[in-house]
């Protein structure tokens, strides 16, 4: 019987290989010709050409429309029909008595963005990590049903950021189920959308909730890396459990863990969508970020304004660009320790 | 939400930009039933025109307002389109005068609204408004018997309904006494009925005045003192839009201050739970005035099928379907016929019939100051910049002063922006 399946999956697999083999032998020559001509590097730049031809369309050409918009000024749409005015939009946004006082800033709502996304950055990053970092600890260990909890934990990473959005909403509106928990436990029901520090805090917690299931995959695959011996010494020598964390779990993790830091700062820097259907930026700018900004300056206002939002995004993405490199730069130097061992 | 509105603004791009001769594209968003209602009259027009193939895309309003204007800079977009942002975008409306039967029916029934969207100065014919709006208040009737509170009368002020509702929160425990939906046009209403005017000599905006002023100063200590629902203005940043519907429908405030185009929302809604009528609107020191508004129907000058368009809005024109299309919208007619006219609504909602005809009666009392906003170029960054500023003061960000400078300096750098 295995014999007969076997046959079958051979031959499966030829008949499906056959155009492959076919197509080779048709492309053989003329390749080759092209090698002799080219050369090997000609050869790496045939074969990139039409990955860097859509990424020359999709990412550096708008990146130069962008630049180019950044300059310009007016109400009018296209390029060709706004008017150059060199740095004025950079200038506007920069012309401030104090950067750490939006009031004294001519775009103050650009600054309360910037602040608002930095308090945003660095408390929900620190979340992040921290319970991406404690759920799969637990994922790791001998659970019941274990794949069922890592389930559960990664599902919210594939709804969309709008379902998110809303689903949080229904739960923390003045008469959502929140409210009727606390309600019914005897408490006071809390606006939680409206207060202003609840409706940061919910900002986070939401966007945590949203994304950890991915970054916990991510270290969760770090830690099953972890050679077993290492824990059956410890636990032979006697070594506590904290311990164990401290001087084998955390350092042979912490290539991960410095992946799962640089990931989850660019993607807070860019948060927008869950937090602009929960809050709408509000209550009043308090969840205003620097994407929800960019986006009513360049799209949402009745009388846009592409110059000032391009310029702001170009900012943006120069911060973005930092971090990139932070986060290849890591990658790089994880690749030569591997090599090294 | 903005991949949504991508996704079909990319859609109703792709699709207008398909069109075959014959074909007529009519974008088109609904509040209520009226995308059903001019579907049936389109699917009878075409009977009677078989050559005529009219593609109705329903879209989210969010598509016309966002994706249109980009289409129209394009030169692209569909032959007819359902818009609000009628007099932003006037320089793109086609001229119907020689496409339709006989411009002096449209002149004579539709003309008083000609201004509203097209260029100043200009003469042409760009459409006609599907609907007339105005702004207004609803009451809650079930909750204030059940206060005990009558209802205040036609000339009652701003603060004597505030007042009133305010008992009617504290007798029925309700969460808020009124909402007013976050929109800058809304306010403005009130804002005009304590004598604001945002029109300058130059026709460009004035600095914000004392009417002005006084509205947004009560506003904000009604927010305050919790009477005006929190929620609404403080809840989004920004231009934001939030309408304070739900809370009314759900009887959780006695006053709402929304508009006509509610009637047929709160009516489905609200069904037999509770008894509620429209009011007009409230009086401030200088008038007692609504906000006139509304929805236009307008041909886009980049059709390829001009006659096929004039033909179809020649028959949506008509003196029939309009009233046809207005008894079964529930909507405030513009057409002078049929405004001149019975209008049946066809409904069987006692409360429907009484905001209809309360708002109609409304529509007598509208300020110059405000009857002049529609055909004004520069409504929306003035209603803008009122609402993101006055929130912020809600929201504890700004004390009043310096709401009002934000918003004078906001509107002059948009219109200084859009004028380079």
């Amino acid at each position: 019987m295995g014999d007969v399946r076997n046959g079958i999956a051979t031959r499966a697999g030829a008949m499906i290989l056959a155009p492959v083999g076919w197509l080779a032998k048709v492309f053989d020559a003329p390749l080759r010709m092209l090698q002799r001509r080219t050369g090997s590097n000609g050869m790496a730049v045939f074969f990139l050409a039409p990955n860097m031809l859509v990424f020359g369309i999709f990412v550096l050409f708008p990146l130069v429309i962008n630049i180019l918009y950044s300059m310009t000024g007016g109400g009018a749409l296209f390029l060709g029909e706004r008017t150059f005015v060199g740095a004025d939009q950079y200038g506007r946004l920069f012309s401030c008595g104090s950067y750490l006082d939006p009031k004294s800033c001519t775009e103050d709502l650009f600054w309360i963005a910037v602040w608002n996304t930095l308090a945003f950055v660095v408390l929900q990053v620190a979340m992040m990590v921290a319970v991406a970092l404690v759920t799969a600890l637990v994922l790791n260990r001998e659970l019941r049903a274990r794949s069922f909890w890592r389930a559960v934990f990664f599902f919210p990473v594939l709804l969309s950021p709008v379902v998110v959005g809303l689903i949080w909403r229904w739960i923390l509106q003045r008469q959502g189920l929140l409210n009727l928990m606390v309600f019914e436990a005897g408490g006071t029901p809390v606006n939680w959308l409206v207060e202003r520090n609840w409706a940061f805090t919910a900002a986070i917690m939401v966007s945590v909730w949203a994304h950890v299931g991915f970054y916990a995959l991510i270290l969760l695959a770090g830690l099953q890396a972890i050679p077993k011996d290492l824990y059956e010494a410890a636990e032979m020598d006697g070594t506590r459990p904290m311990r164990v964390f401290w001087r084998i779990t955390l350092p042979l993790l912490a290539p991960n863990l410095l992946v799962v830091l640089v990931l989850t700062l660019i993607r807070a820097v860019q948060i927008f969508d869950e937090i602009y259907v929960l809050t709408g930026g509000g209550p009043g700018t308090s969840t205003l970020f620097l994407t929800q900004y960019i986006y009513e300056v360049g799209f949402a206002s009745m009388l846009r304004n592409p110059g000032l939002a391009s310029a702001a995004s170009i900012l943006m993405g120069a911060v973005l660009v930092v971090l990139t490199l932070i986060q290849l730069g890591i990658a790089r130097r994880n690749e030569q320790r591997g090599k090294m061992r | 939400m903005r991949m949504n509105s991508i996704i079909l603004g990319l859609s109703a791009g792709l699709l207008s930009s398909t069109a075959f001769a014959g074909d007529v594209r009519v974008m088109w968003y609904s509040d209520g039933v009226e995308g059903e209602v001019i579907q049936d009259l389109l699917n009878r027009f075409m009977k009677d025109n078989p050559d005529i193939n009219v593609i109705l895309d329903n879209v989210a309003y969010k598509v016309v307002q966002e994706q249109l204007p980009v289409e129209l800079e394009a030169g692209r977009g569909p032959d007819i389109a359902r818009v609000t942002n009628i007099k932003e975008l006037a320089d793109h409306w086609l001229d119907l005068t020689p496409v339709v039967a006989d411009p002096a029916y449209w002149q004579t029934n539709f003309g008083d609204q000609f201004d509203w969207m097209r260029p100043d100065g200009s003469k042409i014919i760009p459409g006609f408004m599907t609907q007339i709006t105005l702004t207004g208040g609803f009451v809650n009737k079930t909750l204030f018997e059940q206060a005990g509170v009558p209802i205040p009368a036609d000339t009652a002020t701003w603060d004597e309904w505030v007042d009133a509702a305010g008992k009617v929160q504290q007798s029925q425990q309700l969460n808020a006494a009124f909402a007013i939906d976050r929109s800058g046009h809304r306010i403005s209403a009130a804002n005009v009925s304590y004598g604001a005017n945002y029109i300058g000599g130059d026709r460009l905006p004035a600095p914000i005045d004392a009417g002005t002023k006084a509205f947004a100063e009560k506003l904000v200590n009604w927010v305050a003192d919790g009477r005006m629902n929190k929620e609404i203005w403080v809840s989004a940043s920004g231009t934001t839009y939030r309408a304070g519907a739900d809370d009314f429908i759900n009887g959780q405030i006695a006053y709402y201050y929304s508009g006509s185009w509610q009637v047929a929302n709160l009516a489905s809604k609200i069904g037999k739970n509770f008894d509620w009528v429209a009011t007009g609107s409230p009086c401030g020191t200088a008038a007692c005035t609504g906000m006139p508004g509304g929805a236009a129907l307008v041909a886009v000058k980049y059709t390829k099928n001009p006659a096929e368009v004039g033909k179809v809005m020649d028959f949506l024109g008509r003196e029939d379907i309009m009233r046809e299309f207005t008894e079964r919208t529930l909507f405030l007619p513009a057409h002078k016929g049929v405004l001149a006219g019975k209008i049946d609504y066809k409904t069987d909602d006692e409360n429907v019939k009484a905001s209809l005809e309360a708002f109609l009666k409304a529509s007598g009392k509208i300020a110059p100051n405000a009857a002049a906003l529609p055909a004004w170029k520069w409504g929306t960054p003035v209603y803008g910049a009122l609402v993101t500023r006055i929130s912020q003061v809600m929201a504890g960000e700004l004390k009043l002063d310096e709401a009002f400078v934000r918003i004078d300096e906001d509107i002059k750098a948009q219109v200084a922006e859009a004028s380079k």
